[in-house]
């Protein structure tokens, strides 16, 4: 009888012990008492399929599992996750980052794909000392001229994509390049890293082209590649989203891979081979930030995604949730929501979670590093089962695939 | 020069579909005197109706080529006699804004069902081997889309030109109180020529189906360079649009060869160097003020 009662006695401790923590003895240290996610997307425009509402979705599933993980010794059980679309436009991404920060009260905000629209959160989240994980958008920018003490670019960038692709394409063989880049700031941008990479490797750029965006027809181009000296190996495409379907019909049509060129294509998602069907892009290579059948690990998390969506996940939908998790585990670390404490418990961190392997978040321009994939597209032939297009060539390790903190440095980072 | 050639052919393809789409939006110019913004959303259901038929109903490229534009157009007309025609009477303004607002109802409807990224759709049997053209060979089903439009084209000229419905419509055309003083009803010729204009906007989505991203947004993204081709062309004429359809083709073409920099705006400097001179388009004729 005695003994139970000690038992019990000590119990009661020890849940005491744990309050201290949570929601009711916290004493502030949790603004508004809770901890709100914002994820700032596309939700109806040309990226909402690839990220959208289903990364809303895989940030809510990381609140979950957050939850789960610690139970009464979470930092607080009371998170909430809003969502905002920015139609892909700086200016309606600015206000909506305000209104998050400061109507809603978001302790942060993920995802905001768009480069430009990007940037103009990474200013107001600069603005208003709050924390931004950015997903979805792929300039070095964000870790270049605009990095800042708050923001944190997560998945990919340009340079990243640059890398592996051109540099695993050109030293296995691919060493004549053909690049058709669409005319604006992004394709502009993985042109010049594209360029670097494949000369770095020891291969040449034959031609470069700009097209004009957007773009319906790309015979002339794809007329104009077999005939040009010297026959360039491999066709570089910066397309993206309907474009790039637009140039992968063509290219089809065209047979250029029965003349000896080969396609590579620089951002590609898991849905582009999905919607267009993996004979289209069968043989193409590219680099996949993440791929849901990599490993018994991935394919468990891809499963539930996948029992809550219908689908199988895009490497942003994965990349939402990680940086949601991490995020959440950083606000546990800390025992705050302090946005300064937070960045403190972030920078440095090295982890590995269900998207990110080997990563480390770098303090110095706030780059997340991790493993990243060059694949291959299957054909169909080869395709096992629902969604399982993608032959991992080769896996890139996290120091290799990133840009040196010394030229983001160079580009115009400045912490502090 | 076999390259040159290869590249003005290509233009040549891709100009048909810019003087289809051409060809139908003034069509409904010159007969309602709207400006249709919706036709971009026509060609893209076109496109989305060859596709639906062929995976849930597994209905040929064959069929769909014949079906699709017959039942797009019966919904145009439809939409003419339910929308459009009650606002003819007022200022073009209103239906310019009408039929954006369509567009955008229309996008979101497909968007809605099904999604932003594009749709597959294959190359019809026997159109998907290159053709050897003598000179150089080209995928087989772009020279049989480049033949279609041109006999489609070439038969509404013929239409248009050398029948007594072309006369008719010719004459409500251009002056539609004298041709309604002669007796003729115009306003009955108005709901089947709209209709006429959106099943050839549903044609050029069919045949887009095998060749380019079926998705929502393919028809906003093709508009504003098909209104450039028919201001050029001189909006109303039909032969200037179909002309000016082709002729932007092969320039687009030989600019993305030579100056690939250039493609992205010399459809709008030709349509500005053109409105300098001569204000109504190549073949417009200019309004004389009664």
């Amino acid at each position: 009888m005695r003994k139970a009662a000690a038992i019990t006695t000590a119990a009661a401790l020890l849940l005491a012990a744990c309050g201290q923590g949570g929601p009711s003895g916290g004493g502030g240290k949790i603004s508004g008492d809770k901890i709100v996610l914002a994820v700032l997307n596309d939700q109806s425009g040309v990226y909402s399929d690839l990220s959208g509402k289903n990364s809303v979705e895989a940030v809510k599933m990381a609140v979950e599992d957050f939850k789960a993980q610690y139970g009464d010794k979470a930092v607080t059980k009371n998170i909430e996750v809003v969502t905002a679309d920015h139609q892909n436009k700086p200016e309606i991404a600015n206000s909506k980052a305000q209104e998050l920060f400061d109507r809603q009260g978001a302790d942060t905000i993920l995802d905001v794909p768009t480069s430009s629209a990007a940037l103009a959160v990474a200013t107001v989240a600069s603005q208003k000392k709050k924390l931004y994980l950015n997903i979805g958008a792929a300039t070095t920018d964000l870790t270049g001229k605009a990095c800042n003490k708050y923001t944190f670019h997560y998945a990919y960038d340009t340079y990243m994509l640059a890398k592996s692709t051109g540099t695993t394409v050109t030293s296995q063989g691919g060493k004549n390049w053909y690049i058709v880049y669409p005319d604006y700031a992004f394709g502009q941008d993985m042109q010049k890293n594209f360029t670097t990479a494949i000369e770095g490797a020891g291969g040449k750029v034959v031609a470069k082209d700009p097209t004009p965006f957007p773009n319906d027809n790309f015979s002339t181009f794809l007329l104009k590649a077999p005939n040009m000296n010297p026959k360039p190996d491999v066709l570089g495409t910066m397309q993206a989203g309907g474009d790039l379907v637009n140039l992968v019909k063509q290219y089809n049509e065209f047979g250029l891979k029965g003349k000896g060129i080969k396609l590579s294509v620089g951002l590609m998602f898991i849905t582009d081979i999905h919607a267009l069907g993996p004979d289209a892009f069968a043989g193409t290579t590219f680099t996949d930030a993440w791929y849901w059948n990599l490993d018994e690990r991935s394919r468990a998390w891809a499963d539930k995604f996948q029992q809550r969506t219908k689908i199988r996940p895009s490497f942003a939908h994965a990349g939402n949730y990680s940086a949601a998790m991490q995020y959440l585990q950083a606000v546990q670390r800390a025992g705050s929501d302090d946005a300064d404490e937070v960045v403190k418990k972030l920078e440095n961190y090295s982890f590995d979670d269900v998207f990110a392997r080997n990563a480390k978040i770098r303090a110095e321009d706030h780059r997340v590093v991790h493993d990243v994939y060059l694949a291959e597209v299957k054909p169909k032939s080869e395709v096992t089962t629902d969604w399982d297009y993608e032959k991992i060539l080769r896996t890139v390790p996290a120091d290799e695939a990133f840009r040196p903190v010394a030229d983001s440095a160079a580009a115009g980072c400045k912490m502090g | 020069m076999a390259s040159f050639l290869q590249q003005f052919f290509n233009g040549l393809v891709g100009g048909a579909f810019l003087a289809l789409l051409a060809l139908g939006l003034s069509v409904i110019f010159g007969m309602l005197g709207v400006v249709n913004f919706a036709h971009g959303a026509f060609y893209m259901l076109g496109a989305f109706g060859a596709y639906v038929l062929l995976t849930d109903a597994g209905v040929s490229f064959w069929v769909a080529l014949i079906v699709v534009p017959v039942a797009l157009g019966l919904f145009g007309m439809l939409l003419e006699r339910l929308l459009i025609h009650r606002l003819t009477a007022l200022d073009p303004l209103y239906n310019f804004l009408l039929t954006f607002g369509l567009t955008l109802v229309l996008q979101d409807l497909v968007r809605r069902q099904y999604g932003i990224t594009s749709q597959p759709y294959p190359q019809p049997a026997g159109l998907d081997k290159p053709v050897d053209l003598g000179l150089f060979e080209y995928p087989g089903y772009q020279v049989f889309v480049l033949v279609v439009a041109a006999a489609v084209c070439a038969g509404v000229w013929l239409l248009i030109t050398r029948t007594r419905v072309g006369m008719v419509v010719r004459a409500a055309t251009e002056r539609p109180e004298l041709t309604r003083a002669m007796g003729i009803n115009v306003g009955l010729w108005v709901t089947p020529v709209f209709g006429f204009g959106v099943a050839l906007a549903g044609l050029a989505g069919v045949l887009a189906a095998p060749m380019r991203a079926i998705n929502p947004l393919m028809g906003a993204d093709l508009i504003i360079t098909v209104f450039a081709v028919v201001v050029i062309g001189g909006l109303g004429s039909i032969v200037g649009s179909v002309l000016a359809g082709f002729g932007i083709g092969v320039a687009s073409a030989l600019c993305n060869l030579y100056l690939p920099g250039l493609s992205q705006t010399l459809v709008f400097v030709l349509m500005a160097a053109v409105l300098l001179w001569r204000p109504a388009g190549l073949l417009g004729r200019e309004e004389v003020p009664a």
